[in-house]
């Protein structure tokens, strides 16, 4: 199990000013769980996973894996990466070029001193499992992007981390790969039950993969849950606009379950003490906003109007504006309503994620 | 399938090992070489060039003597003059000479022009002081065969032209330095947006509009430092100056510290005195240089693309200038190799004739085959070069490996500190080396290991150039992966990084390979009866006045080197482009 506490770094920009990458970031990952660093670029994801790595040296805090520790700024401790003995996958996958398939995926065994017939056993074990068996002699250079992903992804498997880092290893492949590849991964984390962190700005890789998701902004985590609390229930106007699509509504609190705004009265229930007066934003998602031809029972319904809709193919998109508002609904493609027609919209209380706004 | 794996127990906390550790051996080795051979000659060479001569009754003290010598009198004037108007003559000449050609390779469709770039690596295996003597016996008033051949044809009672003089020196270094001029140039041209060109065209401009308004101004930055780097050349140059002035009494900086060395007692503080002076323009230029290649990022005419230029159609005109290749490759090639060629077979030095070719004879060759020192000097030669590339290969990527890839402070000095010999002449270098060697006793003056250090001095910067562009390539991502994999630094320095800079470390290494087996003008001040070079050999058979021999030795020496640039080229492109 991996645990990370109270990481600091920062690093000088050309001009000499100190940019602060990461701030306390701290979090654990158990035992075989894939844990995912979530966030838009320079949100200080990588940098922690460098600094895990031990590519980076962070100012200050702690780095342990399965209790040994790897990194503490109060005890003094650093241990180089190539003796922490972690596997990962590069961005760019850093297949070297100079070397065959295999010698690429023997390179760990071989500097680590391994024998060359266990060598052997071992690289034709890994290459199979990532589907590469009968690629083994051949030129890296030669490889396919997502060929070249499996060969990064059997060199860091190779020597049976203790952790493995994965940094954005899906991002240089074309979007059909990068489906397919997302299972494949998932597959291969789950049935080795390998710790994984996994670094992406991509909030859709972050949900289909993770256990648990991290997202971060401006070198602070914001949130740490599961995938579907970060979704359904996010913590801040941040996190809810960054992980999928959301309608926010701003308005003051009337009470413990009340919102006024610009739509009308907006009841919702939430966990958070909501007094009177407070500030907050309502953010629902666009597959949340109901829409109806006739006028539906239940609470939060208002007559609106279609501005705009969009056709996706398994869903359609409606801009509906209810007064001065504009709200963005997905429905299924059999609700026909045409532009300019009038429809009714619900919100469901339940699904009326309350945040305070800062 | 790898089962999950089995953790090993560490304990709590694990304190960082205090073994030797071997990357910063490594570093901190070539730091120190580095800076030793690069600071070291400069620094005692200005010490010197304070001090007034030792000798076994009178100890050297302080003096300003040298430079009041140096610069109180007209002849220094004169020299400095002499050596300005040598180097601006030698620089426009060869820069023309070079855009011209480049610009008539890379955007016109003049026939053949595949041929001539890949001919024109060929003048770059002519040793200069081959190429000068080549044209004493074509130009000189008393033997040359050009005057002989244009007075017969004309009648005339007096030759045509006279080499011996400061337009004849500017003539031969003019077109030795051409195929650099050609070779910057079409860099320049070749990294050029030809959208820039192709659209003023679109706007009615003519050829000579395109050319002078757009193309050139364009490529100014290039231009100027084009021309700043052959002007340094030209002022540092030696062979030519020492050949074809000294015999008519024109001096330039680089003859005139030959000489103040070469006589007895030999005067080194003066000698000193005017490298200071030549150090500080060779300085003054390589600053501009550099200066100007930092800031050509600016403008937008260099991009990483690979542009595939419309070729502008001269009509007519393109025999014109396919003629032009042709005259330009006899001038340069064609006549001189022939003329050594010719006096090769010869038993005494003479002109072409039916007389003289019914005495061909294989004779010069025997000689210089039985020349009693010839293995030894070859020895030396190939020892040498061979040694110099490949320590200054070697320690120059790692030095460039700390100046790229590391955010180390003080490593942009580190830069700077291997360059420094950039700005050295060859024979400033020598005596610098020279002086120190004197002084500070450690049994390597007079043997070839001070010859090893100077060749490693001179050409360290080149060695630079050639791995910074291609560690400049190697993505970081592709040793952290070594890192991540366990491999130290040693390791992942070995087994990737300089597998991955072998186009670079290759080509590096077969230019400093030919530069260092022709070099002369730093050998001349360093070399003992023991430690002949090869072109050191030639200077002697040229002293001695035996012409034919000289030719059968140039004869076989062009010709080897032409092969080593041919295995040369085959290596790279065998090599060279696994890359990506």
């Amino acid at each position: 199990m991996l645990s990370v506490s109270g990481l600091f770094t920062e690093y000088a920009t050309p001009k000499g000013e100190p940019v602060k990458a990461a701030e306390d970031v701290t979090f654990t990952v158990p035992e075989g769980r894939l844990f995912t660093l979530l966030g838009p670029s320079g949100c200080g994801k990588t940098t922690t996973l460098r600094s895990i790595a031990g590519l980076e040296r962070p100012k200050a805090g702690e780095i342990t894996v399965n209790d040994r520790v790897v990194y503490s700024s109060s005890k003094g401790v650093f241990i180089a990466p190539n003796r922490r003995g972690f596997g990962m996958v590069f961005q760019s996958y850093a297949i070297w070029p100079h070397m065959n398939v295999f010698q690429n995926a023997a390179f760990p065994l071989e500097v680590a001193g391994n024998g060359k017939s266990g060598i052997r056993d071992k690289v034709m074990r890994v290459l199979t499992a990532v589907q590469l068996d009968h690629l083994a002699a051949r030129e890296a250079t030669a490889l396919s992007g997502g060929q070249q992903q499996r060969l990064a992804l059997a060199r860091a498997l190779v020597m049976e981390p203790a952790l493995l880092l994965l940094d954005e290893p899906l991002s240089n492949l074309d979007a059909k790969l990068r489906e397919k590849m997302r299972f494949e991964l998932k597959r291969l984390q789950r049935e080795l039950k390998i710790t994984t962190v996994y670094v992406t700005h991509d909030q859709s890789e972050a949900l289909a993969l993770s256990h648990q998701i991290a997202v971060m902004n401006e070198g602070r985590i914001q949130q740490i849950g599961t995938p579907r609390e970060i979704y359904e229930r996010p913590a801040s106007q941040f996190v809810a606009d960054f992980v999928g699509n959301t309608n926010f509504v701003e308005g003051v609190a009337t009470g413990a379950t009340s919102v006024r705004t610009e739509l009308g009265d907006v009841a919702v229930t939430t966990e958070q003490d909501l007094h009177r007066d407070d500030r907050v934003a309502i953010s629902v998602r666009p597959e949340d906003v109901e829409l109806f031809e006739t006028r539906p029972p239940g609470a939060n319904v208002w007559e609106a109007h279609v501005e705009q809709k969009v056709f996706l193919g398994e869903a359609v998109d409606f801009q509906v504006t209810v007064g001065p508002r504009t709200l963005l609904s997905r429905q299924h493609p059999t609700l026909r309503t045409k532009v300019g027609e009038a429809i009714f919209v619900r919100l469901d209380p339940e699904k009326c994620v309350v945040l305070k706004v800062s | 399938m790898p089962t999950r794996s089995v953790l090993p127990s560490y304990p709590a906390t694990e304190l960082p090992s205090y073994r030797v550790e071997w990357k910063w051996v490594v570093i901190g080795a070539c730091v120190v070489f580095t800076t030793y051979i690069a600071v070291i000659p400069l620094g005692f060479l200005l010490w010197q060039s304070f001090r007034t001569p030792q000798t076994a009754t009178v100890d050297a003290v302080f003096t300003l003597g040298n430079y009041a010598a140096a610069y109180g009198s007209a002849e220094t004037l004169r020299l400095f003059w002499t050596s300005v108007q040598f180097a601006a003559g030698t620089s426009i000449l060869a820069f023309v000479l070079g855009t011209a050609l480049a610009w008539m390779n890379e955007r016109t469709n003049t026939p053949f022009k595949a041929l001539f770039f890949a001919l024109s690596i060929i003048p770059l295996v002519i040793p200069s002081i081959l190429f000068t003597i080549s044209w004493i016996l074509l130009a000189s008033p008393q033997i040359g065969i050009l005057n002989l051949v244009l007075q017969g044809w004309f009648g005339l009672d007096q030759p045509l032209f006279n080499i011996y003089s400061l337009a004849g020196m500017i003539w031969v270094d003019g077109l030795h330095y051409s195929p650099m001029a050609f070779l910057l140039m079409t860099a320049a041209f070749r990294a050029m947006d030809p959208s820039f060109e192709e659209s003023a065209t679109m706007s009615g401009a003519n050829i000579l509009q395109v050319l002078w308004r757009v193309t050139l101004r364009l490529t100014w930055p290039a231009i100027v430092a084009t021309l700043l780097i052959l002007f340094v050349r030209a002022i540092e140059s030696f062979e030519v100056p020492a050949l074809l002035g000294l015999p008519n009494g024109i001096e330039v900086f680089t003859s005139a510290i030959y000489q103040a060395v070469h006589r007895y007692p030999s005067l080194v503080g003066l000698a000193s005195a005017y490298a200071v002076a030549l150090l500080a323009i060779t300085t003054v230029g390589v600053y501009f240089v550099s200066r100007l290649s930092s800031r050509g990022s600016r403008y937008a005419t260099v991009t990483g693309k690979a542009f595939r230029p419309r070729q502008i159609d001269l009509g007519g005109w393109r025999w014109f200038t396919a003629a032009i290749f042709v005259v330009y490759f006899l001038l340069i090639v064609v006549l001189p190799f022939s003329v050594l060629l010719w006096s090769s077979f010869q038993r005494f030095y003479a002109v072409p004739s039916m007389e003289a070719l019914g005495n061909l004879t294989l004779d010069p060759y025997r000689f210089i085959l039985n020349y009693p020192n010839l293995p030894r000097t070859v020895m030396n030669s190939v020892m040498l070069s061979f040694g110099a590339a490949t320590i200054v290969m070697l320690v120059t990527s790692v030095i460039c490996w700390i100046v790229v890839k590391t955010r180390i402070p003080g490593r942009w000095l580190l830069d700077n500190i291997a360059s420094l010999p950039m700005v050295f002449p060859g024979l400033v270098l020598g005596l610098a080396i020279m002086i120190f060697y004197l002084n500070v006793d450690v049994g390597i003056y007079g043997t070839i290991w001070i010859m090893l250090i100077a060749y490693v001095t001179r050409f360290m910067p080149y060695g630079l150039r050639y791995n910074t562009s291609s560690m400049l390539q190697i993505h970081k991502e592709l040793e952290e992966s070594a890192a991540m994999s366990g491999a130290s630094w040693i390791t992942t320095f070995r087994r990737v990084i300089l597998p991955l800079l072998k186009p670079g470390l290759l080509a590096g290494w077969i230019y400093v390979m030919i530069v260092s087996i022709r070099e002369l003008s730093t050998s001349i001040l360093l070399y003992s009866p023991d430690t002949q070079v090869m072109s050191i050999t030639i200077w002697e058979l040229w002293e001695n006045g035996q012409y034919v021999e000289l030719s059968a030795l140039g004869v076989m020496f062009i010709t080897a080197l032409f092969f080593l640039v041919l295995i040369a080229q085959w290596l790279g492109r065998k090599y060279g482009v696994k890359e990506n």
